[in-house]
Formats: C-alpha cells, sequence, structure tokens
C-alpha cells in the first residue's frame, strides 16, 4: 500500500513539475514565436527588433530619460491595481480614475498662480487623489453594501470619464482665442519642476517612487497591510477572525484610486501642462498589466513598470527606426499578460494540487446557504489563482 | 408620429451589436467563465470582418472571417482559464488589450500604406419589406444581421440553453461542475464549446458595426460595447430574453440621446451627457437590480478533478 502510495504521489508531482517547465518554456516561446512572426510580416529582422524594443532605448542618456517618463504614470496605476487586486477589489477603472485625477489637475492648477509651488503642488495632487477616490467610491460601495460587481462599474465608469473630459474641452474649457479643446494652461508654480535640465523627466517620477515606497511599507510592515492581504487571500477566513472585511475592501478601493489619481495629476502637471483628450494612452489598462507582470508586490510592480516603459519607448523607436506599426506594443502587453496569468496559474495549480486544505478550509467557512441554491449575496470571489 | 418609428427602428439597429454580444457572453458565463475578451473579440470580429471583405470584396467572406476569428478568441479565453484555470478577470483583459492592439496593428500594415483615405467596402443592404406601409414601415427597414440577431439567434440560443441536452451541460458546468464531471459530462470540452460559441456571437456583434452599419473601419469603434454587454449579462440574471430586453433598453436610452441634441434647447445639453447617459444608466439598473442576484454557482471557478 505504502509503496503504491508513494509511486502514485510521485508521478503526479513528476508530471506536473515537468508539466510546468514544458509550459514555462512553452509560453516564452509562444510569445517570442508571435512577436517574430508580427515582425516578419511587419518587414522587419526580428533580432534587430528586440534590440530596438529592449535594449536601444537604455543606450542612450536622452531615451533612457523617456523610459522614465513613460514610466511614470504606469508606475502608479500599476500601484493602485496592485493594492486593489492584492485586497480582493477587482478595480478595472484605474483608467478613469487617472482621468478624474487630471480634471482636478487641470481644474486647480490655473487657480494657485499666486502660491509657492510647495504649496500649489500638493494641492493640486491632493485635489487629484481626493477627484480619484471619488470616482472609485460609487463601485466600492455598490460592492461592499450591495454586493454588485465592481469589474463590471469600475470599467463603465473609464469611458464616462472619458465622455467627462471631452464634454469640458469642448464646453467650458475650450480656449476662447484658438477654439482648440485644450484647458488653459496651469500656473508656472504648479508645474512639476524638471528633475533634469533639458528632460522630460518630472517631479512626477519621485512622487510615483515615493508612493510605491509607502505602498511597500504598509502593505508588508503594519497591521493595515496584513488584513489587507489576509481579506484579498480569503474573506471568510478575515472575517472569521475578526476583521472587519467591506471597511477594508472600502479603505483599499479608496487608495487605489487616489493613486490613480494622483497618476493623472503627473500627467497634467508633468507634461501636458493643460488637459487634452489624448492625456492618456491607455495607462489605467497597462497598470494592470504592471500589477499581474510584478506579482501584485511593489518592488514587482518597480521593475515591471520600468520594463514596460522601456518597450513603449522601444516600439516608438522601432516603429521611426524600422516602420513596425507601434501598436506593437500594445499587442506585446497583451501577450504578455496572458503568457504570465497563464504561468501563474500553473504554478498554482501545482501547489494546490499537492496541498488541497486551503480550498476546503474555505468552504467549510462558507454560509450553508450557498450551496442550497439560495442567492448569496455574491459569488465568492477566490483571488488566489490568479 | 414619424419620430416615434424613426426612433424604434434606431433602436433595433443599435441593439443588434448588443444582442450578439449579450448573448455571446451570457453561455461563456453560463458555463462558469467570465469573458472580458468581449471588447477586444467584438473589436477584432470589427476589424477581421471589414478586412476579409475589403480584401476578397464579399461581405459574406468578411463575416465568415470573423465568426472565426471569434471562435479563434473563444478557444484562447478557454486555453487561459480553462486549461491552465487562470484568473479570469485578467485573462480576458490581457485578452482584449492582445486583440485590440492586434487588430490596430494589422490595420495600420494592411491599410495606412496607401494614403490616408479612409478605406470603405460596400455594406450589407438594408432590407426593407414594408416599404409600402410608410411610417410603420421604416421599423422594418434593418440590416439582415439584425433580423438574424432577434428573430434566429436569439430563439435559438434560449431554445438551445433551455430546452437541449447542450444547454443543459452549459448550465451544469457553470452551477455545479463537480456534479456534472459526476454524470459523465466533460467539463473542459463543454466550456470549451460555450466560449467558442460565445465568441463566434460577440465577434458578428462587432462586425456587424463594419460590414453593415458602417461599411469602413475607425479606430475605437467598439467603444466600451463589449463592456456594456459585461453589465447587460448581470442585468438580465444570466436569461437570454432578459439580456435581449436589457439590449433593447439600452439602445433605446441611446438612440433618445442622441435625437434629444436635435430638439430645440437641446443643444444646451453637452452631448457627451447623452453619451454617458447610457452608462450611468446600467450602472444605476445593476444597483437596482442586482442586488443578490444569483450568479453561475461556478462562476470564476476553474475547475480541477480533487
Amino acid at each position: 500500500m505504502t509503496r503504491r502510495y508513494d509511486l502514485s504521489r510521485a508521478g503526479i508531482m513528476g508530471a506536473t513539475t515537468s508539466g510546468t517547465a514544458r509550459v514555462s518554456i512553452m509560453a516564452v516561446l509562444i510569445t517570442v514565436g508571435f512577436t517574430t512572426t508580427l515582425f516578419l510580416l511587419a518587414g522587419a529582422n526580428p533580432i534587430e527588433a528586440y534590440l530596438q524594443y529592449l535594449v536601444v532605448p537604455l543606450t542612450k542618456q536622452f531615451t533612457l530619460l523617456e523610459v522614465l517618463v513613460a514610466s511614470t504614470p504606469i508606475l502608479l496605476t500599476g500601484a493602485a491595481v496592485a493594492i486593489a487586486f492584492r485586497a480582493g477589489f477587482w478595480n478595472i477603472g484605474a483608467e478613469g480614475q487617472l482621468l478624474a485625477g487630471a480634471v482636478a489637475a487641470a481644474a486647480i492648477g490655473p487657480l494657485v498662480g499666486d502660491l509657492s509651488p510647495w504649496l500649489a503642488i500638493p494641492l493640486m495632487i491632493a485635489g487629484g487623489a481626493l477627484a480619484g477616490a471619488a470616482w472609485v467610491l460609487v463601485p466600492a460601495l455598490l460592492r461592499v453594501r450591495l454586493g454588485i460587481d465592481e469589474v463590471v462599474t469600475t470599467l463603465l465608469l473609464n469611458p464616462v470619464a472619458l465622455l467627462m473630459v471631452n464634454a469640458l474641452l469642448h464646453g467650458p474649457w475650450r480656449d476662447p482665442k484658438t477654439g482648440f479643446p485644450e484647458s488653459p494652461r496651469i500656473a508656472a508654480s504648479a508645474i512639476y519642476p524638471d528633475l533634469i535640465p533639458k528632460s522630460r523627466l518630472h517631479l512626477g517620477f519621485v512622487v510615483a517612487l515615493v508612493v510605491i515606497l509607502v505602498a511597500w511599507f504598509v502593505m508588508t510592515r503594519t497591521a493595515a497591510g496584513l488584513r489587507m492581504r489576509a481579506v484579498g487571500l480569503s474573506p471568510h477566513a478575515a472575517r472569521f477572525a475578526g476583521m472587519n472585511v467591506e471597511r477594508t475592501l472600502l479603505r483599499v478601493a479608496l487608495v487605489s484610486g487616489a493613486i490613480a489619481g494622483i497618476a493623472g495629476v503627473g500627467e497634467v502637471a508633468g507634461i501636458q501642462h493643460k488637459l487634452t483628450s489624448g492625456l492618456s494612452s491607455g495607462f489605467g489598462y497597462t497598470g494592470i498589466v504592471v500589477a499581474m507582470l510584478g506579482g501584485l508586490t511593489m518592488p514587482g510592480v518597480l521593475l515591471a513598470g520600468l520594463l514596460l516603459g522601456d518597450l513603449t519607448v522601444g516600439a516608438s523607436s522601432a516603429s521611426r527606426a524600422l516602420n513596425i506599426p507601434s501598436e506593437m506594443g500594445e499587442v506585446v502587453q497583451g501577450v504578455l499578460l496572458l503568457v504570465t496569468v497563464g504561468l501563474l496559474a500553473v504554478r498554482h495549480g501545482r501547489v494546490t494540487r499537492s496541498d488541497p486544505p486551503p480550498d476546503e478550509a474555505e468552504v467549510d467557512l462558507e454560509p450553508a446557504g450557498a450551496g442550497s441554491g439560495e442567492p448569496g449575496p455574491r459569488a465568492p470571489v477566490e483571488p488566489v489563482p490568479i | 408620429m414619424n419620430w416615434i418609428f424613426d426612433l424604434i427602428a434606431a433602436t433595433l439597429r443599435t441593439a443588434t451589436p448588443l444582442v450578439f454580444g449579450t448573448i455571446g457572453e451570457t453561455y461563456a458565463e453560463r458555463a462558469g467563465v467570465l469573458n472580458l475578451g468581449i471588447e477586444g473579440t467584438m473589436y477584432a470580429g470589427a476589424f477581421s470582418g471589414f478586412a476579409g471583405a475589403y480584401l476578397t470584396g464579399s461581405v459574406l467572406v468578411g463575416l465568415a472571417l470573423a465568426v472565426v476569428v471569434g471562435i479563434t478568441s473563444g478557444a484562447i479565453m478557454a486555453v487561459m482559464t480553462v486549461t491552465l484555470g487562470a484568473n479570469q478577470h485578467v485573462s480576458g483583459l490581457g485578452l482584449t488589450i492582445a486583440l485590440v492592439g492586434l487588430s490596430d496593428f494589422s490595420n495600420k500594415l494592411l491599410f495606412s500604406g496607401s494614403g490616408t483615405d479612409l478605406k470603405r467596402i460596400e455594406p450589407f443592404p438594408a432590407w426593407d419589406p414594408f416599404a409600402g406601409l410608410g411610417d410603420v414601415g421604416a421599423i422594418f427597414n434593418q440590416y439582415g444581421l439584425t433580423y438574424v440577431a432577434f428573430l434566429v439567434v436569439a430563439p435559438v440560443a434560449w431554445w438551445v440553453l433551455g430546452r437541449t441536452p447542450l444547454g443543459l451541460s452549459i448550465r451544469a458546468v457553470g452551477e455545479n461542475p463537480e456534479a456534472a464531471d459526476a454524470a459523465g459530462i466533460s467539463v473542459a470540452r463543454i466550456r470549451y464549446l460555450a466560449l467558442m460559441i460565445g465568441g463566434g456571437l460577440m465577434a458578428t456583434g462587432g462586425a456587424f458595426i463594419t460590414l453593415a452599419v458602417l461599411g469602413s473601419f475607425t479606430l475605437d469603434i467598439i467603444a466600451g460595447r463589449g463592456w456594456v454587454c459585461i453589465a447587460l449579462v448581470i442585468f438580465g440574471r444570466w436569461r437570454i430574453w432578459r439580456g435581449v430586453g436589457g439590449a433593447l433598453i439600452f439602445a433605446a436610452v441611446f438612440s433618445l440621446g442622441l435625437r434629444l441634441r436635435i430638439v430645440p434647447g437641446g443643444d444646451a445639453v453637452p452631448p457627451e451627457l447623452l453619451l454617458a447617459l447610457p452608462y450611468l444608466a446600467v450602472i444605476a439598473a445593476l444597483a437596482v437590480s442586482g442586488r443578490n442576484v444569483a450568479y453561475p454557482g461556478a462562476y470564476l471557478k476553474p475547475y480541477r478533478r480533487t
């Protein structure tokens, strides 16, 4: 008996371990093969293309700084998404929250010309954070009070935010002289100062680093961070342990929205110096890629944000040098996200199959109604198999 | 009275892609998989349908290509969520990002080389069987795909899901995969099938916009319609006809909003507010009707034999 048991167990372990290796290799091969095909379709040498995408941006000072500029908003949205996902709040609305923050910055920016930058800039950041948090407030309340899926509500508010921006730009904020849909320029004291003269690298990058550092500290070193992670791992167990799951989720959602809002402030105060409708090129969605690639941890977000910043700059340099459409960057992002989430699932699958108890524990704590067909407040979301 | 018939006709036209998308998403979710790839699948359907029609000169070939692309998209989603058991939210978003990027990439590669003029195709002609009836007949002046959506796809989808062994299997693997497995149903195969059927329908909805309504492809052409379908599925509580009803209500609000702009004094309201109205209406409807809805039992859960 023992021998048979050992054999079968070894068989399962062996099969899944070699399976993981196979899937990892396959995933990398698929990504490379897929992108290589696209490069060839675009008529470019794939090796040259990879160099353009990943290496060339890092070789010159100007493009290296551009990488940091490009990573600034996605570091912040990545952090915002990672925090929310970690607690099991599926905030897909960072794009809308970012735009809300940008609107607030564009509203406050022109009014603070009389203040010193030391007051004007924090005021604008606070305004943007509040606006971002406000934009996620309704989905968050609907989730914790009524159990309504936040994925749908946060998503639906993204197009609404863009419509709000366009309404402002074509309405009250339209440039009265030129008629351009651009808001009034923000005051000089509200502009994020450049970190390095003659570059576009602005204070926003430091803001992003500070936010990530604080978020890392809170998530890993404080009781609030522990509660947050516990709620994300198993809401049932967290509630059983006496934690207020709803309050934790609400706070996490608001913090997430606030960080995304700060990302919007950075684009207005650091780059555009006014509100334009093309302010965000999907930074909120890229934030999801950053958060997942970074394994929902802050050091991971930092690395993934810089990598995707590199890819963004690489995509535009490759489109100039090799005539590859810059949309390729978006394709790579999507494929990377799929590969990452697939690999994580395979790794997780191996862990749970050799070690089943966590799932069973969760089932035991579930209210009896869930099994008897009675509508629960919400399908229990399992945040683990990311 | 004329404007009422015009409004009804516009509502049916606007609702058509939503009906395809909502039914497609309903199939995926009833099998237990939330497919957030819907936005990208509709986008890829819109693009591939147009590209196929432009390159071959036949809208039917375009439509067929869109369906194939949609089925492929559903299969990719199935590999991610069924075979690998990956997180459904993130897989779907990744699929959407990849498909939108891929469509825009291909669009630039295929159609931006020769000049900047908008490439056009000869779209599906509208069908007007009751032209003799005057104003009322305007309601029936619709594209063939609109008739297909309401008179073929919706009843067949309802019948298959509710009245056939296949539908029972789909509902079973979505509600209780363990029991379905014990009853000899292959959970993986049924989920693959449901996602592929759903993907084909979603892509058809996207292709309707390029192949029938516009006759051309422009960037951001789906503009969040896929996300609206996700909400409509919940609003319809995973039932085909309730979902179709939700699509009609959404389309009516949307069409009414567009028409309010041309009534006297209507230009005082920013048009963006009217465009945002349907999204806000869906959220409000979810807030009112979405509480305590019974999600499919295995919603978001990958199935593993233990």
